[in-house]
Parts: C-alpha cells; sequence; structure tokens
C-alpha cells in the first residue's frame, strides 16, 4: 500500500512537472458482467488508438498517453462510480472511455465525471436517457454510439419511403426493447403515422399466440418486432406467419442475423430492417490497421477506437489536456469541415492540427456528432429478397 | 358475411390455439392427478418428466432423421414417441426405486414427498440442459399445415383466414386417444381397478389382496407415457425448450386443482378451463366485434382485458378462487 501510494505521487509529481505531460486516460468498461465478452476487444481498440498517438510523439509537444482500465460491471452502478472515482482522484486520468452500458454511465456521468468535471466519450451507451440536450452534463459527455432514439427516427423514414403508415408494434421487454419501441412510435407519429399498438412480448417463452392474437387484432400493414433474433422475436414473427396475422415485418437491429434467414428465409420475403452498418471505407482501414491483434469486428469495438482517438484529439486541437480546456473541440474535430482522418492517420491529424488546420474525423465508423453530441450513426438497411438479407443502402 | 369472418378469425387465434393448448395441458395435469390420486403427493417434477421425455424424442428423431427416415406428411417425432416413452418410464422407475421407495417405507407424510419432488425436479432440470443444452430445439418436420391462412381465403373467398397446423391437428387426435385408453384402463381392467380401489381407500385395499408396489409401479409407468407424450406434443406445437417446461408446471397443476385433484375427468376440464381463461382473457377483441357490432358501435380501443404479459396470471387467479371457493374442485376431488 505505501509503496502504491508513493508510485502515484511520484507519478503526480512528473505529470505536474513536465510540459511534455504522461497523459492518463481512463478506460472503464464492464470486464465482468452480462458484457464481459465484448469488453477485451473494445478496450483493445481504445487502447490501439493510445498507442498510435503515443508512438507519433506529435501529441502536444511529445506527450505519451497511458490508459488506466477500470470495471464498470455494466450492471452496479456503485461499483461503477466507485471505480471512476479512483480513476480521477488517485490515477488523475484527464478523460474516460466510457462507461459501456447505459445505466452504469449514467450514474458515473452524474456522481463522478460532473463532479470533477472530467470529460467522457462512450462507445456503447445507447440509451435516449443519456441525450442531454439542456446542457445537463455541462459538455462533458459524449458517445460514438447512436442513441436508441436515432434509429427510431431511422426506422420511421424506411417505413416512410416504403409508403407504410399505420404499423403494429411488439417489443422485448426490456430497456432496450421498449426504449426503442417508445422512441419509435414518437418519431412514426410526429411523421404522420399511426401505431396501432405497442405492446411487450416476454423472451423465453414457447408460445406467442395470444401476443399475436392482441397484434393481429389491432391491425397494422407491417409488424414491427423490436426483439432478438434468437430469442421471443423469431416466436412472435413464427406465430404471426402460422397465423396469417402479418406478411410482411420490420426489423430493427436486434432481429438482423444469420438466424433470420435460417428460420423464415422467403416466409418473409419484403420484409425491412435496419442495423448500424456503414460501408466507409474506416471499417476496413480499422481492421486492416489491428491486423488480426484483437477482433477488430466486435461490435463497438470501432467505436471504441474513435472514442479514445476523439478524445485525443480534442486534446491537441484545444492545445491542453485539462477536461475543461478540451471539452468544447471534441464536437469541431468529428465534424466537417476540413481534412477527412482515418483509422491509422492519427499522426497525420496531430500534424495538421498543430499547423492551425481542420479536421474532419471520419474514423473506423464514420463519426458525426449531432445534437449533445452523440454519433448520427450510420445504417445499413436491408430488405428480404429471395429469402436471404440484402442491402438496399446505407443511409 | 360479416358473421362469418367473425367466426373464422375468433377460430384461429381463439378457438383453435386454445383448444391445442388445453389438449396439452389436460395430458400434464392427468399425470399430475393420477399421482396425486395414488401415491398421495404433488408432484413437482411433473414439468421436467414432460421435459425429459420430451428431450430423448428430439434425440430419438434427430437419429432417425439422420438415417433418412420419416413418417411422410407427419412428423417423425410420433415415429420416436413409443421409444422416448419407453426410456422415460425406465427413469421413472430408477427414480422410484432410488428416492421415492425410501420415503414411502418410512410412511413420510405428503408434504416431506412434495419437497423430495422438487429435488427430483431440479436434478432432471439439470440432467435435461447437460445433455441437450438450455436452447431452443427445433425437430419438427413433414407438412407444416392442414389448412394455410392463403388456401383457406382462396377456398371460401372470406376476409380472415384460418389456418390449422399439423401439430395442432396431431394434439387434439393424440390427446383423445390417450384419454380413451387411459379411461378403458382404470375402468375395464384388473390392474386398473386395483389402482382405483388404492386410490379411494388404500387400508381396504392391501387387506383385499392389492400388492401396493405394483400398483404403484403401474402408476408410475402410466405417468411417464402421459408425461412423455405430453411434452412432445407441447415441443412439437411450440417449440422445445427445457425452461418453458418448468413454466408450465404452474397451469398444469392450476388445471389439476381446477378439476379436482385425483379425479382424471377433472383434470382434463381443468386443461380447458385454464386455456379458453388464458386465451380469452387476454385477447383483444377489436378484431372479432368489429365484424359483429353495427358500424357506430365499433370500438376504437382494443377491447382487452388484460395485457397478454399477464397471462400466467390468469391461472393464478383461478387457482386462488377455486381454492377460496371450491377446494375440492370442479369433479370433488380430494382437497388440497
Amino acid at each position: 500500500m505505501k509503496k502504491m501510494l508513493m508510485a502515484t505521487a511520484a507519478t503526480a509529481l512528473i505529470a505536474g512537472a513536465a510540459s511534455a505531460e504522461d497523459i492518463k486516460l481512463g478506460i472503464i468498461l464492464g470486464f465482468t458482467g452480462p458484457i464481459e465478452s465484448l469488453t477485451p476487444s473494445m478496450a483493445d481498440g481504445a487502447e490501439l488508438a493510445m498507442k498510435e498517438v503515443s508512438d507519433s510523439g506529435k501529441l502536444l509537444g511529445g506527450s505519451t498517453v497511458m490508459p488506466v482500465r477500470a470495471d464498470s460491471t455494466c450492471v452496479d452502478a456503485a461499483a461503477a462510480s466507485a471505480a471512476a472515482e479512483r480513476l480521477i482522484t488517485s490515477d488523475g486520468v484527464k478523460g474516460i472511455m466510457g462507461a459501456d452500458c447505459s445505466g452504469v454511465t449514467g450514474a458515473i456521468l452524474n456522481n463522478v465525471a460532473l463532479a470533477n468535471g472530467v470529460v467522457m466519450i462512450s462507445p456503447s451507451a445507447t440509451s435516449p436517457g443519456l441525450s442531454h440536450m439542456n446542457n445537463e452534463d455541462n459538455g462533458l459527455f459524449f458517445r460514438t454510439a447512436p442513441s436508441d432514439a436515432r434509429q427510431g427516427v431511422v426506422m420511421t423514414e424506411v417505413l416512410m419511403e416504403e409508403g407504410i403508415k399505420e404499423v403494429a408494434v411488439t417489443y422485448t421487454n426490456n430497456d432496450y426493447g421498449k426504449g426503442l419501441a417508445d422512441a419509435f412510435q414518437a418519431a412514426f407519429e410526429a411523421a404522420g403515422g399511426t401505431v396501432t399498438i405497442n405492446a411487450a412480448h416476454e423472451d423465453g417463452k414457447a408460445d406467442y399466440s395470444a401476443e399475436v392474437g392482441a397484434l393481429a387484432s389491432a391491425g397494422g400493414d407491417r409488424l414491427v418486432v423490436a426483439g432478438y433474433v434468437d430469442q421471443g422475436g423469431s416466436g412472435i414473427v413464427r406465430a404471426a406467419i402460422d397465423s396469417g396475422a402479418f406478411d410482411t415485418f420490420h426489423f430493427p437491429d436486434g432481429m438482423i442475423g444469420a438466424k433470420l434467414e435460417e428460420n423464415f428465409g422467403d416466409e418473409i420475403e419484403g420484409s425491412t430492417g435496419q442495423h448500424p452498418g456503414t460501408d466507409s471505407a474506416g471499417a476496413a482501414k480499422f481492421e486492416e490497421l489491428v491486423a488480426g491483434a484483437f477482433d477488430a469486428t466486435s461490435p463497438f469495438t470501432p467505436e471504441s477506437y474513435d472514442a479514445a482517438a476523439l478524445m485525443m484529439l480534442a486534446m491537441q486541437a484545444a492545445g491542453s489536456s485539462d477536461p475543461a480546456d478540451y471539452k468544447g473541440k471534441v464536437m469541431d474535430v468529428a465534424n466537417a469541415p476540413g481534412e477527412q482522418i482515418f483509422p491509422g492517420e492519427l499522426a497525420k491529424a496531430l500534424e495538421i492540427i498543430a499547423g492551425g488546420g481542420e479536421i474532419d474525423y471520419v474514423g473506423a465508423t464514420a463519426v458525426e456528432l449531432i445534437g449533445a453530441g452523440e454519433s448520427a450513426g450510420n445504417y445499413r438497411q436491408i430488405v428480404i429478397d429471395g429469402g436471404a438479407i440484402t442491402t438496399a443502402k446505407y443511409r | 358475411m360479416d358473421f362469418l369472418n367473425a367466426i373464422v378469425a375468433l377460430s384461429n387465434f381463439v378457438i383453435i390455439p386454445a383448444i391445442a393448448y388445453g389438449s396439452q395441458l389436460a395430458l400434464g395435469a392427468l399425470g399430475v392427478t393420477l399421482i396425486y390420486g395414488i401415491l398421495r403427493f404433488s408432484n413437482f417434477a411433473h414439468g421436467d418428466t414432460m421435459a425429459f421425455g420430451a428431450m430423448l424424442a428430439v434425440l430419438i428423431t434427430w437419429w432417425f432423421q439422420s438415417m433418412g427416415m420419416s413418417f411422410g406428411v407427419l412428423p417423425t417425432a410420433l415415429l420416436a414417441l413409443p421409444f422416448a416413452i419407453l426410456g422415460t418410464m425406465a427413469l421413472m422407475l430408477i427414480t422410484d426405486r432410488v428416492v421415492y421407495r425410501f420415503y414411502r417405507e418410512q410412511k413420510a407424510k405428503p408434504v416431506i414427498l412434495v419437497i423430495v419432488s422438487m429435488g427430483v425436479m431440479f436434478i432432471m432440470n439439470g440432467l435435461v440442459r447437460f445433455i441437450i443444452g438450455p436452447n431452443d430445439q427445433k425437430f419438427a418436420d413433414g407438412e407444416r399445415f392442414i389448412i394455410s391462412v392463403r388456401e383457406f381465403k382462396a377456398m371460401t373467398g372470406l376476409k380472415e383466414g384460418l389456418a390449422i397446423k399439423t401439430t395442432q391437428g396431431i394434439t387434439v387426435v393424440v390427446a383423445i386417444i390417450c384419454v380413451v385408453l387411459l379411461f378403458w384402463f382404470l375402468n375395464r381392467t384388473r390392474t386398473g381397478k386395483s389402482m382405483r380401489a388404492y386410490s379411494d381407500n388404500e387400508d381396504l385395499a392391501l387387506l383385499s389382496g392389492i400388492n401396493p408396489e405394483r400398483v404403484v409401479m403401474y402408476t408410475w409407468l402410466i405417468v411417464a407415457a402421459l408425461a412423455t407424450t405430453a411434452g412432445v406434443l407441447y415441443g412439437l406445437d411450440k417449440s422445445f425448450k427445457p425452461f418453458v417446461y418448468f413454466q408450465l408446471l404452474l397451469p398444469i397443476f392450476a388445471s389439476a386443482i381446477v378439476g379436482g385433484l385425483g379425479s382424471p375427468l377433472g383434470a382434463i376440464a381443468g386443461g380447458f378451463v385454464i386455456a379458453f381463461s388464458e386465451v380469452t382473457i387476454t385477447y383483444a377483441w377489436k378484431k372479432v366485434l368489429k365484424y359483429l357490432m353495427p358500424e357506430n358501435l365499433e370500438p376504437s380501443s382494443l377491447v382487452q382485458l388484460l395485457s397478454t404479459d399477464y397471462k400466467f396470471a390468469v391461472s393464478f387467479v383461478i387457482l386462488i378462487v377455486v381454492l377460496l371457493f371450491k377446494p375440492t374442485g370442479l369433479f370433488k376431488g380430494k382437497s388440497v
């Protein structure tokens, strides 16, 4: 304990003394808990960006960036807040890449980050509740993942373009399903459509005929299934097809997967859907950069790289690693105008900024921050054609 | 025409699913009620016995399919059913020998046997998950529909469609065959009569020379057959997933108790009462009423008494009401 105290004191001294600093960035993700299988490659993605910047030696006159990991647990708000508190007060991080799940992200932001004035960029929190439209976050919170509310809007656009004005909605009974269904209903009704019913279904049941009975009674041109393809979502679709309640469906991200083709094939011909995805060159470049060191296509891993990169580029643009200074620059480096920056080009970006130029960080996920600093998100619109999921377009 | 459309919509979404579900519940409840009547305890392991039987049927079906065997338009699982029943019978006899006999010899109180059956339940639960895993398994094959929605619409020209799945048809037919066989066995054969005698009055039955171990053995064999059949039919009609059978325990017990524990006729009636209440109370009646009501009276809301989330609550409520006002159930079974 004594040694550790001395070590931290020593690093604090060094950090304070040098002008080319040793900047610490926190990576707070659920290394234990429900998404523990995703977080290792997410952290690797963020650390890859930090290493790239450190190796370039171009950040703030040769500063290096050191990652410090902490466990958010994904579900335990108290443990996550304590971990974040440690990162800020004892490790002295200048920014936090995280957290991952929406619940703990909100807890850390409100309990720790706001009080200490530290910037957070989350790669994966998608709850609409985290959109701070009235500056409740003091401009400290950003995310490289789109809010679920955004998917509701995209979904509305897709259906409206198909000429569908009346739908029934069923959602899996959890935060994801309910948030998405409510966001969609609000967007769809604002666009002049009608949602005949917005009903929950429980996952893990064998029989969904009662649920489908209610949905069929309410009616609609298409059934929106905001569920999971390997859970109740497929059960609902199966029961709806069997009873002839609906012929075509609309699927948000949780329903789109190989299982969907396998389960239904051409029985759902003409159904539509969308899920986060991009045809931007960034994703391929990111994969090339990772070169098999970890799984570059694992969910939210490219977003993690982008979150860390944005933080460091904003520091460069502000000329300071102080969160109060660089928080205002995050949006600037993320959006146009300026030269487009792809993964692996962080050194070039630092140089442009140092030379007084402007950059437009595209990164691995075609980052475009909107609203209060969240990703606009890129979606792949799909249609079931000949029993296979085919890309209609990207939007 | 509107009237016909209303009838068809009602059949498609309420009557046909409820009849199939009711038959599955009735078969399950028959097993529970037999054990209660003869062995005198509530067997909580029944749901997982169904899961075990269905699992065997799934495995044997896969084996048959891999050898290229099929049953034409009918699901291969029906061919596998007799073998699965034999396997489940073996498991039941082993469980009885290893676990229940010990407590029977001690003349343990029913409440202890209930707890013991919970232990058995957890072990079977684990066994099934260990062998086949906790996930959904598909094993249905053959023709999917007797009448599909499209065919029905083309045939009748009605606006509403009607679908009858092959599995729904099979469920009802097999359930009727099982019930007829069971009643014939209980009422006409010597062994069946001795089982009823044992159930009615144990001491008198023993005095008249009935061998209790034989009665117990036959009970387990019949229960294994009923449970496996119910499990396979449910799995065919819906999908096979171990956890689902555990959840079925509540409606099955509700059926048995509503009908009157220990009364086979009651178990069947109870199964249909529970199935129809679950489906009709959570059904949104808008579609049917729209056809029946004059235009200006058409409902604008869904006319749904309870959201489908509360499906299981329906069996709970019926269970409580019956226990409060008619503890012996509809058919005068034993009070609980």
